[in-house]
């Protein structure tokens, strides 16, 4: 088969990390080759962050590059129009409700854009849209918005619903299993 | 054989043991940390983050002389401070096996400059391997060593950022335990001074020529044969990349020896193929030497020094093709890293700035003080400039002696700040140097350091006293506030400053992201006393913001600080419950 590429991008404490490597678990359980590329440090601090998800017959290269992604899942409107570019022509774009002001926003040395949704929406790609912070407050956090929003995209891909558990078993500490489970279901659920 | 889905700093932990390594002692920098924290977990071998990256190259020459396998890691710049003992230690060599690790960061996702770190293996005559996946990290670790025992030398093993922090699937044995090696006293190889260095230069020169002669028929630097055409030589995660972007078309000359280079195995490679590319990250290392040895190759003149490669940068320069890609015309602001909800540099940083001081900077979370609103950083260097730079400053310019101060995190002064504040002492400077101490080195992602009283394992251990080392130096002036409190800092900063004597400021608070700081419920704005005066904005805090021309708190994100309470003047902002 040919190589499948998903990005994951948000803000910084989003807990995008925690995300790709529930998908490279899951992605590994299926017998894929999987490559999971990371960036530490700096970029912890409340800035745009991006991970990459790259699983197939045989993967080379970590990252993903603008018009290659299969999938982007974003944590936050205004990443979800940011990355836009780096999605595939036919590609699908799993965008999450939620607003966070990047500090030029909250200083008011810009503005956050109206009507981000209805833009990406009005470039002719596939978006979900998914209002993940209020599953995952129904799950019982909201740090729990990350599993939510594989659930939605675990809606849209073929891999079976147990390997998902599974997955979610290995990558989450064991006090936070049944919330976590609850999120993924509830994201599941909702994009069915 | 068991396989796992490690990022590359953690193969090359898991090589390392199994290679049988006994000491590990690095100094974290961003993209190399992981390496030292995941030796941490085996308690077959002895680790520890030394105060420093000298220290700890030395710590782990010491080691190998004395017949452990031995390691140390760091980021690039990291080793511009170990450069000392490496280029002698290349004299030495070693008796049991010693691995340095360095990670470069082409694009600086986390440094503040972009060199390459190849040079330094060809300055110091000390041999490079350059793994591309994690598989590999994991291979070359356990090579490096049996090639430093070989060839009786430390090696140095290569990362980037890409293959430092990507996941890829790699194959685990099992620890085969090393022995350490008897010592022997034998001061012609361990004693360098002239008369024994002059005879190990001759050791040093041969043992290249036989590391070449080596890497003519290694299996780590491979060939791989599919078309005429096109030729790639390259090493490292381009590797990768070029596999991605060319495939079938083109075939491949993989390096995985990057110092020293073979000659006759490239030049064969290359009379196969009618174009030959040199693909490879920041400077035209491999290009040089396949050009000073008259092999024709096309690299920097149509790439770049500059940042990352990546599959389509080849694509486009080799084949010309581009994927297609789609945009909105949204402008969109830039989201750069801030400091975290709760994060005790904030409240200092707000109190230098009423101050309206110059500020000498320094390496770590806070220096992210630089960015608007607080913007209170004038310079950044390297890790310990800030206080050397102001004395600098303060010689130069000793009238505005009175306006500036250094900033510098705990565990950055551990690493060289503190020669810095001797020198302040002893030539005596008009100096004020601020120790930002949130008893954790941060940016790397919270490592303990010789400040915190635990060592890597989190077991008890003694603590550096910042006042009294200040004190022992010579500075009689140490004082300490806590970053919360807006007011104290301010008279503090400014009495200090004033003062005809050098001094230290200790700002005390650990990171609010620390496990065991206990968290205050939200604050919350009680919208009819607030006036929208945007006051409370001014410390740059990511929980607040404005809705409807009223402050508004994140409940997600406060930590109930309660500083932006300290700058409301209609006490519109009140403590949750």
């Amino acid at each position: 088969m040919e190589t499948k590429s998903i990005m994951i991008v948000g803000v910084g404490g989003q807990g995008t990390l925690l995300a790709s490597r529930l998908l490279g678990a899951a992605l590994l359980s299926e017998n894929y080759d999987v490559k999971v590329s990371e960036v530490h440090g700096m970029s912890q601090r409340g800035g745009s962050v991006v991970t990459y998800v790259k699983y197939g017959e045989e993967v080379f290269s970590p990252i993903v590059r603008e018009g290659q992604a299969d999938f982007i899942l974003a944590f936050e409107q205004l990443e979800a129009a940011r990355w836009l570019p780096f999605l595939k022509k036919g590609g699908t774009m799993i965008a999450n409700s939620q607003k966070i002001d990047p500090m030029p926003v909250v200083i008011g040395n810009a503005q956050y854009p109206d009507g981000v949704l209805e833009a990406i929406r009005a470039t002719g790609v596939d978006l979900v849209e998914a209002d993940a912070l209020s599953l995952a407050v129904e799950a019982g956090s909201p740090k729990a918005v990350n599993v939510v929003l594989i659930g939605v995209m675990a809606a849209r891909m073929d891999l079976p619903y147990t390997v998902w558990e599974k997955a979610i078993r290995e990558t989450v500490p064991e006090k936070f299993l049944e919330m976590n489970l609850k999120a993924f279901k509830l994201g599941f659920e909702s994009a069915k | 054989m068991e396989k796992k889905l490690l990022i590359g700093n953690e193969a090359v932990a898991r090589g390392l043991y199994e290679a049988g390594l006994r000491v590990a002692s690095s100094y974290p920098g961003t993209p190399s940390t992981e390496i030292t924290e995941c030796i941490a977990k085996y308690d077959a071998i002895y680790s520890e983050w030394a105060p420093n990256e000298k220290v700890a190259m030395e710590v782990a020459i010491g080691a190998a002389i004395a017949g452990a396998r031995s390691f140390c890691a760091m980021k690039h710049v990291g080793l511009n401070v170990a450069a000392d003992p490496l280029f002698t230690a290349s004299y030495t060599g070693i008796n049991a096996g010693m691995v340095i690790a360095v990670a470069d960061d082409p694009g600086m996702h986390s440094s503040q400059n972009e060199q390459d770190s190849r040079h330094y293996a060809k300055a110091a005559k000390i041999m490079m391997l350059e793994p591309s996946d994690s598989n590999e990290c994991l291979q070359y670790a356990k090579l490096a060593f049996e090639l430093s025992e070989k060839f009786d030398t430390p090696v140095l093993l290569r990362l980037t950022t890409r293959v430092a922090h990507s996941r890829s699937l790699t194959a685990l044995s099992e620890r085969v335990d090393n022995v350490l090696s008897e010592y022997k006293k034998d001061p012609m190889k361990y004693v360098m001074m002239p008369g024994m260095a002059i005879k190990k230069h001759v050791v040093v020169e041969q043992r290249i020529l036989d590391q070449i002669a080596w890497s003519e028929t290694s299996e780590i630097n491979t060939e791989e044969y599919n078309s005429t055409e096109i030729g790639v030589i390259t090493s490292g995660i381009t590797y990768q990349y070029a596999k991605e972007a060319l495939g079938k078309n083109a075939s491949y000359f993989k390096l995985g020896c990057v110092y020293p280079l073979p000659v006759e195995k490239i030049k064969a490679f290359a009379a196969k193929c009618k174009k030959v590319y040199v693909l490879e990250e920041l400077d035209p290392f491999i290009e040089e030497h396949c050009k000073q040895n008259g092999i024709e190759v096309i690299g920097k003149d149509a790439f770049t020094l500059q940042g990352e490669y990546s599959q389509s940068l080849i694509k486009q320069v080799i084949l010309g093709e581009k994927d297609d890609s789609v945009q909105t015309d949204l402008e969109i602001p830039a989201r750069p890293p801030v400091l975290c909800a709760g994060c005790p540099h904030r409240g200092l940083y707000y109190a230098l700035k009423k101050l309206n001081v110059t500020v000498s900077g320094d390496i770590g979370c806070y220096t992210l003080g630089a960015l608007a609103p607080l913007a209170m950083m004038d310079t950044c260097v390297c890790m310990g400039a800030s206080v050397s730079a102001l004395h600098g400053r303060n010689k130069a310019d000793s009238e505005n002696a009175k306006k500036s101060v250094a900033v510098i995190g705990d565990s950055t002064f551990m690493h060289s700040g503190v020669t810095g504040l001797i020198n302040i002492a002893y030539n005596q400077s008009n100096s004020t140097v601020i120790i930002l101490d949130n008893s954790i080195t941060g940016m790397t992602g919270h490592q303990d350091n010789p400040t915190t009283g635990k060592t890597i394992k989190g077991d008890p251990t003694t603590a550096v006293s910042l006042e009294l080392l200040a004190k022992a130096v010579g500075i009689d002036r140490v004082r300490v506030v806590d970053p919360y409190n807006l007011q104290e800092c301010e008279d503090v900063l400014r009495e200090e400053i004033a003062a005809d004597a050098p001094s230290v400021v200790i700002s005390r608070r650990p990171c609010a992201l620390l496990k065991y700081v206990k968290h205050n419920p939200p604050m919350h704005v009680n919208s009819e006393k607030c006036v929208g005066c945007k006051m409370c904005m001014k410390i740059g805090c990511p929980a607040i913001s404005i809705k409807n021309k009223k402050s508004v708190i994140d409940f997600t994100q406060c930590v109930g600080c309660n500083v932006c309470s300290q700058l409301c003047k209609f006490d519109a902002i009140e403590e949750g419950k």
